[in-house]
Formats: structure tokens, sequence, C-alpha cells
């Protein structure tokens, strides 16, 4: 850096505290940089795309924010939709942080709301106060033990967690259909088997003024809880060294089978939370309709947000409002429902890309910044 | 620590694009229908495409787009979530949609009573028939079909065209109304000859293409030689077992472009006839129905066009029996009737007609039925 001559030290203080500042925010600014360019680079990759169809992409992308912060009410949309996909995302972002690509959330989320349902007909006359914390907790339970038992099968049986979850996601959704079709159906649930409807008092009511349920709220704290847990507590540091390097992490004596079985159950504690948020506060009701697809967006939005709970928040809420939308571009350009689609996968492939862009940027380096190169 | 303080400009910049975020979100509604116009809503659980449910409402919204005045607004693969909710609001709010069709069952509870509490001036009709007076709210609404008929005709076809005497059904999942359909199929098909057999594999899902070849595959390999289904889109099933060279009788659209040589006929739903009824009525500022429902004879179902296959004595049989069931008072449920365990269901001289409340709590089999409910 060429030193410009400076005419006082007041001036050169100045600079100096600049510096700093530089310094200090290269780092913080790349991670939202990068993404934030991918993400530009996959809406003008898309644009192309809706160009070669002979539609206007500009047009979309004012439907686009229209339908997803136009108004108040597409603002709740996006609120709304963001709301399960927090909790389905770090069903893949803490294990993450020990390596390990779990797929499957889809399946504890299932689960997590057949277990409220089935709890809830037996603790009919409890108050909500009570009632809903015990459903949120046998929901949890029930999540943990599934994708708990993947990071299991990992460890200690060697068993590919990826394509365990995976499949345990489809044994999950056939446990459900049997469950919601057989034992646990609501015999007046003629031609959609049902579990028997939750009492009144342990449904989960909406967030007072909007028409969001409290489930963005519970998402919400939950990505903090995992922030904390991960990046200011031992336990959150010894996954990180576990998931750097296992040999490593083994000879500084680490429990890596505890810490392993740990992040994936607390994953899938949270995926069955959030099945168990769908019944209380949407379904009424466990049945077919719980596999709903969120999990797998769960999955997008941990990539996005490379594994970090805190920044699952504002991709959720981003994925939220780009779904939000989905339906005004469907209704306004008779464009398929594919469209979306399409979208998701491009900012996915860009944003996976631009994982090989950290560290090639000068201006993100401190010592760029210290005057050290 | 010196901070970075924005220019007054920039503020202004700044307070002047916020306001135009507003501006477009306040114009928002300046786009409604006129009061003489209307603007009316579907909404499928699948694609619009898929040879079957989806694609038989969708040809029923096409049906509507034709009337003078009216707007059509769709949304496709919609799942039975929050999101059908939101779409449905959102029709109502961005698009000014007066009549909502959400058409796939499992949308009706919570999904579209919730809404419709939110919005009394807008009407609902949802498909599927769950409607009852004095427990739902007065703005929604029910219409459905009797297909039974239809499968019992596609078992007509199918007892004159199979030669090994065996027949094959995928089936989605264990409930009444596709319980009703299997039974009719196959008790039209032992109309014909009373030594047929049918064979019935559930997939357990609405839409699992894999599984739903695996089932017609299975189904062949059994020796079946006409093959129908009950799942939302039988693409799948009819061009595997065309691929086998099976005979296929379609159901809920018509998929003979899929197999034109094997193809021999198909229950379809007639969407065009319920929906421009409804549009029709609400644009000349009538009442709407609250419960709407038909067979054959309404118009609501229809069966596909005869194929090459199809032989005289199968179309003349057909012909018959669908005259009867025109004419009123048929029943293909009816006694003496035993189950596919020989337990008896019904005595001799009960029958049940089509729209008996009884066939809609169908649990069982009938005789001649291979496969298990539960």
């Amino acid at each position: 850096m060429a030193d410009v001559a400076s005419p006082g030290a007041a001036g050169d203080l100045a600079r100096n505290g600049l510096r700093e500042v530089a310094a200090r925010l290269a780092r913080p600014a790349e991670m939202v940089v990068i993404p934030l360019i991918a993400f530009v680079a996959g809406l003008v990759l898309f644009g192309l795309f809706i160009a070669l169809f002979g539609k206007n992409p500009l047009q979309l992308y004012g439907l686009m924010v229209q339908g997803a912060v136009g108004t108040w009410f597409s603002i709740q949309q996006s609120l709304a939709r963001a709301a399960p996909l927090l909790l389905a995302a770090l069903c893949v972002a803490l294990p993450a942080r020990l390596g390990l690509v779990v797929i499957g959330g889809e399946g504890a989320i299932v689960l997590g709301g057949v277990a409220a349902a089935a709890l809830a007909p037996l603790i009919g006359g409890v108050p909500g106060v009570i009632g809903v914390p015990l459903m949120a907790v046998f929901a949890m339970a029930v999540g943990a033990v599934w994708i708990g038992s993947v990071g299991a099968l990992r460890y200690y049986r060697g068993v590919n967690e990826t394509i365990a979850s995976l499949l345990m996601a489809y044994i999950a959704i056939a446990l459900m259909n049997h469950l919601v079709e057989g034992p646990l159906r609501d015999p007046l649930s003629l031609n959609k088997p049902s579990t028997l409807p939750l009492a009144e008092a342990l449904r989960i009511g909406t967030i007072p003024g909007m028409s969001v349920h409290w489930g963005l709220v519970v998402g919400i704290l939950a990505c903090v809880i995992s922030f904390i847990l991960i990046d200011r507590t031992t336990i959150g540091f010894s996954a990180k060294i576990a998931g750097g390097n296992v040999r490593a992490a083994l000879l500084q004596g680490l429990p890596v089978g505890r810490l392993i079985v740990g992040f994936t159950a607390l994953g899938g504690a949270f995926a069955g939370l959030a099945g168990m948020i769908e019944v209380a506060a949407v379904h009424g009701n466990a049945n077919a309709s719980l596999a709903g697809g969120y999990g797998y967006t769960g999955i997008l939005i941990a990539f996005l947000a490379r594994h970090n709970p805190l920044a699952i928040i504002p991709f959720a809420l981003i994925l939220g409002g780009i779904e939000a939308s989905n339906g005004l571009i469907q209704r306004r350009m008779a464009l398929p429902d594919a469209t979306v689609l399409v979208l998701e996968g491009l900012l996915f492939i860009v944003i996976l890309v631009s994982d090989t862009l950290y560290g090639r940027f000068r201006i993100f380096d401190p010592a760029y910044w210290k005057g050290e190169r | 620590m010196p901070l970075i303080k924005p220019s007054r400009r920039e503020v202004l910049r700044a307070g002047a694009s916020g306001l135009a975020i507003g501006a477009l979100g306040l114009g928002l509604p300046v786009g409604r229908a006129f009061a003489a116009d209307i603007t009316v809503g579907f909404i499928y659980v699948g694609p619009r495409d898929d040879y079957g449910y989806n694609q038989a409402h969708a040809e029923g919204a096409a049906a509507v787009k034709l009337i003078p005045g009216v707007t059509v607004v769709e949304e496709e693969n919609v799942a039975e979530t929050v999101d059908v909710q939101q779409s449905m609001e959102s029709m109502i709010n961005l698009d000014g949609a007066s009549l909502v069709f959400p058409t796939s069952f499992g949308y009706f509870d919570p999904h579209m009573l919730a809404v419709a509490g939110k919005y009394p001036d807008t009407q609902f009709r949802h498909c599927g028939g769950l409607w009852s007076e004095g427990v739902h709210p007065a703005n929604t609404g029910s219409y459905f079909g009797y297909i039974g008929m239809g499968q019992y005709l596609n078992g007509i076809a199918a007892g004159h065209a199979s030669r090994t005497k065996k027949i094959g059904f995928v089936a989605a999942k264990p409930i009444p109304q596709v319980l009703l359909n299997i039974n009719s199929f196959a008790l039209g098909a032992r109309s014909v000859d009373p030594s047929i057999t049918c064979q019935v594999i559930f997939t357990g899902e609405w839409s699992m293409a894999v599984r739903e070849a695996e089932a017609t595959n299975a189904l062949i390999d059994q020796q079946a030689d006409v093959i129908t289904c009950h799942v939302d889109g039988p693409k799948v099933v009819v061009e595997t077992a065309a691929g086998r060279n099976a005979f296929i009788c379609g159901y809920h659209a018509n998929q003979s472009p899929l197999a034109p040589s094997l193809y021999l006929t198909g229950a379809e739903w007639n969407w065009a006839e319920v929906y421009t009824g409804f549009v029709t009525a609400a644009m000349a500022g009538e009442p709407l129905p609250n419960f709407v429902r038909g067979g054959l004879a309404e118009g609501f179902v229809k069966m596909s066009p005869y194929g090459p296959a199809l032989s005289e004595a199968a179309r003349a049989n057909i012909d018959a029996v669908k005259a009867e069931i025109l004419a009123g008072g048929f029943s293909v449920i009816k006694g003496p009737l035993n189950d596919n365990k020989g337990a008896p269901l019904l005595a001799a001289g009960t029958a049940y007609v089509e729209t008996a409340i009884e066939l809609e709590s169908m649990d069982y089999l009938v005789e001649g039925v291979i496969g298990s409910t539960a």
C-alpha cells in the first residue's frame, strides 16, 4: 500500500482507525458479500432461462417482490412459510458441524407430528400451558431418537448417514401412513385417514396482530440457541474439531461418538418439533399431508446458510418469500409451478460453487488492511 | 472512532425508495376485477398435465375460461398445508377472486374452512362431498361425482377383453371411494364372466410413480391382462401396462393418447359441467348451491371414447348397461354378495343405488377381488 502523505497526527489516527475497522470487518464481510454475489448471479442466470421461454424476467422479479414483501399480507405469507423451514434447516446444519450430511429431516418431521397427535388424546383434559410443552417434548424425543440413530449407525456401524437418513425418511412416512390409517385412525375420517383432532386447548395460536403462528418465534429461538451452542460453548468447539478431523479429535480425547449422536439427535429433535407445530398450529391432527416437503427445502436452506444457524434465519425468510410469490407468478404469468424449483436449484448450485471463492479476494484478508501485505 | 455518516441526499434517496415500495404495495388492490366480471381461482394438488385427477379439474377450468367476463387464476402443486390457505388468501387479496375451487380432498379441513371463516364474502366450493349444512360455513360447499358406475362399465370392457380371466387394479389407499371403484370394476368384469378375478395392489400413496410401475408389472407378471387404477396420475400405470402389452381401462381423464391401441375405455370426470354451472350462476347473481352431486346421468362423469381393441359385443354390452344406469335406479352393489373372505355382506334383495349413504363407509373387498384392505 502506498502511504499518502499525512497532513497531521489526527488524520493518521483516523486512517489507522478505519483500517482497524476494515481489518476486523473483512472476514464477516466475505461471509456476506460472496453469497450475495452468488445470489445475484443465480438471479441473472434464472432471468436468462426465463427469457429463453419468451417471458419477461423483470416482470417475474417484480411479481416476486410483490408476492414476497409487497404488502403486509405478502410479508405475513413469507413469514408463515419460513416458520417450519427454520427448524427443518437446523436438522441439516447441526450434524453438518461434524461433517455429516443428513438429508432425512422429513422423516423426523412426520414422526414428530404423529407423536404429538398420538399423545394429544391421552392428555385431553390438561391445560394448554402444560399440554403443549408435553407434546413438544414428546415429539422432540421421537425426532431425536430417529435422527440420533442415524448418527449412531454412522459412528458405531459405519453406515453412510446421508443414505441412511434419506431411506429412513421413507420408512418414517410409511410408518406414519400405517399409524394414521390403522391404530391411530379417527373412525370418522373416512376418505382422508387422520388421527383424532387435538383438543382446542392443545392448539397453538397465532402471534397477536399477525396471521403467523408461534412456530416462527420458536424457530428463530432454536436458531439462536443452536448458534450459541456451536459458537460459544466448548461442546460446539469440540464438534467443530471432530468435524474437521476425526483422528485429531480422538487423539485429543474428545468424545466423538457422543458428539455425533448428540448433534444428530438435537437436529432430529428440532425437526420433530417442527412436525408437532405443524400438527398443533396448522392441521389440528396428523395425516398424510404432514409430509409436505419441508425437510427437503430445509436442506437447501442449510446449505445456502453454510450451516450457520444465524444465517438460516435470513435464508429461510428469503426461501419463504420465494415460495410465497410462487403462486402469484403461476397466476399472473401462466408459468408452471416448476419455475420456482428451477430458481431454487440454480441458486443452490451457484452458492455451492461460490464456496470455492472464499479466501481468493485480497480485500477480505485482514492482513491486507493492516498493511501487512 | 469515525463513523461513515450518510449524506442528506442518501437519506432522502433511501426514504424515497421506501415510499415507492410502499406505494407499490398500496397500489395492489387497484387491479381488482369489476363487479360485473368475476375472477375464479382453481388450486390443484399436483401438476395440471398429469393425465389424471388434476388434469380433469384443469380441463374443467379451461371450459370456464371460455365464458366471457371470467378471469381464471390457477395454481398447481399446492401442498395440503398452510400453503393452500395462503394460495386461497392470495387469490382473494391479490387477484380479487370471488369464487375459489380448492380441488384436492385434503384442502377441506382445516384449510378451506379456516380461510372461509376469514373471508365471508368469498364463495368456496370443494371437490369431495364433505360439506354438511349447519356444520360448515354458508359460503362453502361441496361437489362430487359418482364415478363408481364408470368403473363398473370399465369392468365390463375388461371382462370382454381378458383372455387370462385375470385383471388388475393399482390402487392408492384402502379408503371408501377407492374400495368402491375396485369392487365396481371387479363386479363389472364378473357380470361378463363370473370366473374372472381381480387382483388389487395398494401403493399407499396418491402419487408414487415407482411403486405404481412396480405394482403394474407385478400384476402383469401374475397374468393380469387388463389393468386399471385409482391413483392421482394414471400416466405411469398406463404407460407401464402398454409397454407390457396389457389392455388398459382409464381413470380420471382420457389416457388414450398414451396407449392408443390398447386403451379400451375409461371412467372420466366431466368437471366442465360442474364448473360452468357454478360460474354462470355466480355471474347471474344467483345463490350458489352448497351441495352438488351427480353421476353419468347428470353429466358429472363420462366414458372415454371406445378404443379400437374393444369388441362389438363389449360395446353393445356397455351401451346397454349404460342405458340402464342413465334410466336410474341401477345398483352395482347388491345382494346376494359376499366379501372376498367368504363372509356374507348383503342378503338377496338388498341393493344400494349409487347415492346410497352405506357406500360411503365401504371397508370391504367383494368376492372375486384378490387382495386385502389392511
